[in-house]
């Protein structure tokens, strides 16, 4: 790989981050993000859609017209939305329940269409495709990191495992408490927003004057 | 002067190129603690006062110890003391409070001014003490560390300090404990310093069975269960009366928080929503504690004199609003005063342009 495909595929991680940087998908990171596990299974499902969205796309881009152009590409996200929503149906039933409609709204998600608006239109399939995995795996990352602290502190699990000891919690006789709060979405931004904070402070030309 | 001359004597190894340079913020913020600073601006207009903002917070914090003194009684009184026993005992129970709640938030206050290179603020010599008052009694330590911690964090340093906040700091700890925590600060057993004791406040025998649970004298003196500082409306008052006279508070903000109040209890009462007096609600409860010390907060209420009046008004007739019509939060003070806190911006825009529109039609004759 060279090294510029693999800035494609590396950026969307920290410079060019879809969340903290470019500020797309916001919302699913707020939603899907109150356990672990639906977390990285949302992660998964949003990368292979801007991957795949981004390569054909990047394969059409000579034949389709630019004023239908946007409805070229809301049919082919539709289709692979729905192929991933009937996969997650039929290997893992139990988070699809969980994730309800937001696997659903992926297709709404800002960050598929920005890519193939932004990237995948003017470039070659390769490239796309890098482009496509960088930011599903970059959107993910975040989606990871906030769902890690969001169910440590919310509920005292990780994956479902318990990490707090039962006998730590007040009804047991002990002195902790989860954080409410982190069960709702408000939280999920505050936590984003220390991502932000943080990622800032590390990256001083991302500051903005 | 022998307290001047250690502090000068100190003074050049914090000044820049001593051994201690990077502590800067916190000298400054202990010598100014100590003597009003004598330096003075060298141009322009500027108005001599000897009254600075460490002292004005200093009139604040006396203007909450009859209310924090008399939680120290009543804490031991609920739990079957009285005298000096009930406040000794109470004294015991609330210090440490106090104590984690200024080490935590003083903590903080001071890492960042060192990081940023400012002056230390003064808000949260307040804000310190604010916080444990209206705080169950039997809250873990650890869960007003974090509030706190979350409360300087990101209700004010975010903002850039104090003077920039958006919300009353010492209300959004309680509503971080509020909404994490609920159970820690809700229910009939954390108004008590005993686990054998348990009871429910006036506000929620209010909310089930319309009466007040206690006599209306013994509600506005104070000895019924709640948190610390926020029981008594009598002691509140001569707090009231402090900030009054040495005008550091708005009688404006005071005087329509309490007519918002009675009037949205009088309507409930009015129109038969409640069968209890709509005054009551002025006596129980945070409404007196939020009504003085929370709504007046000189930096999230409105700016404007007409502001003040609109933001007061709209403040206590959504306490009761939501302590009437919200069975899930018999307390609507804390959430009517961060409300009109996000809202008062607003207002004033709208006193400001209304001010500029007026005026505006006056010069039009003159055309």
């Amino acid at each position: 790989m060279s090294s510029k495909n693999f800035k494609y595929l590396a950026g969307p991680f920290s410079a060019n981050n879809p969340v903290i940087v470019q500020i797309l998908g916001i919302c699913s990171a707020l939603a899907v993000t109150v356990q672990l596990k639906p977390a990285i299974v949302m992660a998964l499902s949003v990368t292979v859609v801007t991957a795949f969205s981004n390569l054909v796309m990047s394969l059409l881009r000579g034949g389709v017209p630019a004023r239908i152009r946007i409805i070229v590409q809301l049919v082919v996200i539709a289709a692979l939305v729905i192929l991933v929503d009937q996969v997650l149906k039929a290997y893992v039933y139990e988070v699809s329940k969980q994730l309800s409609v937001y696997v659903g709204l992926i297709i709404t998600n800002c960050i598929v269409m920005g890519r193939i608006e932004a990237f995948a239109l003017a470039n070659k399939p390769w490239p796309a495709l890098l482009d496509g995995i960088g930011n599903g795996l970059g959107y993910g990352l975040i989606l990871v990191i906030v769902a890690f602290f969001r169910e440590l502190l919310g509920s005292g699990t990780l994956l479902g495992w318990r990490v707090i000891p039962e006998s730590w919690y007040m009804a047991e006789g002990g002195f902790y408490a989860n954080c409410g709060l982190m069960l709702f979405p408000p939280m999920a931004l505050i936590i984003v927003g220390c991502i932000i904070w943080v990622h800032r402070s590390r990256n001083k030309d991302l500051q903005e004057k | 002067m022998g307290l001047r001359k250690i502090v000068d004597n100190l003074k050049p190894t914090f000044s820049e190129g001593g051994k201690l340079s990077f502590l800067a913020s916190t000298f400054d913020a202990f010598e100014t603690f100590l003597f009003v600073p004598d330096t003075t601006t060298s141009t322009g207009a500027h108005i001599r006062d000897c009254n600075d903002m460490k002292r004005t917070m200093i009139v604040v914090v006396v203007a909450l110890l009859p209310a924090l003194l008399f939680g120290f009684y009543n804490t031991g009184y609920q739990v079957g003391m009285t005298g000096f026993d009930a406040f000794w005992f109470g004294l015991l129970k609330v210090l440490p409070i106090i104590v984690v709640s200024y080490v935590v938030g003083l903590a903080i206050e001071f890492g960042f001014a060192q990081a940023r290179g400012h002056e230390v603020n003064e808000g949260f010599l307040v804000t310190g003490l604010l916080i444990p008052m209206i705080m169950p009694v039997d809250i873990p330590l650890w869960m007003v560390a974090v509030a706190t911690a979350f409360a300087v964090v990101f209700g004010k340093e975010v903002f850039g300090g104090t003077g920039m906040n958006v919300f009353n700091p010492a209300l959004l700890a309680r509503a971080f404990v509020f909404f994490a925590y609920t159970p820690s600060i809700s229910g009939e057993k954390v108004w008590y310093a005993c686990d054998a004791v348990s009871g429910a406040t006036a506000l929620e025998h209010m909310a089930t069975d319309g009466t007040l649970g206690f006599s209306t004298m013994e509600a506005f003196l104070g000895f019924i269960p709640g948190c610390i500082g926020e029981t008594s409306t009598a002691a509140i008052l001569i707090g009231a009366a402090i900030l009054l006279f040495t005008g550091i508070a708005s009688w404006r903000t005071m005087l329509s928080v309490f007519a918002g109040g009675l009037a949205m209890g009088c309507l409930f009462q009015l129109t038969g929503v409640v069968s209890y007096p709509g005054w009551w609600h002025l006596v129980v409860g945070g409404f007196a504690f939020g009504a003085v010390f929370m709504a007046t907060d000189p930096v999230t209420s409105a700016q404007t004199d007409t502001g003040k009046y609109i933001v007061g008004l709209m403040t206590g007739a959504l306490a009761v609003l939501i302590r009437v019509v919200n069975p899930a939060y018999p307390e609507g003070m804390m959430l009517a005063v961060l409300f009109m806190n996000a809202l008062a911006p607003l207002v004033d825009y709208y006193v400001v342009e209304a001010n500029i529109r007026r005026r505006n039609k006056r010069l039009k004759p003159a055309k």
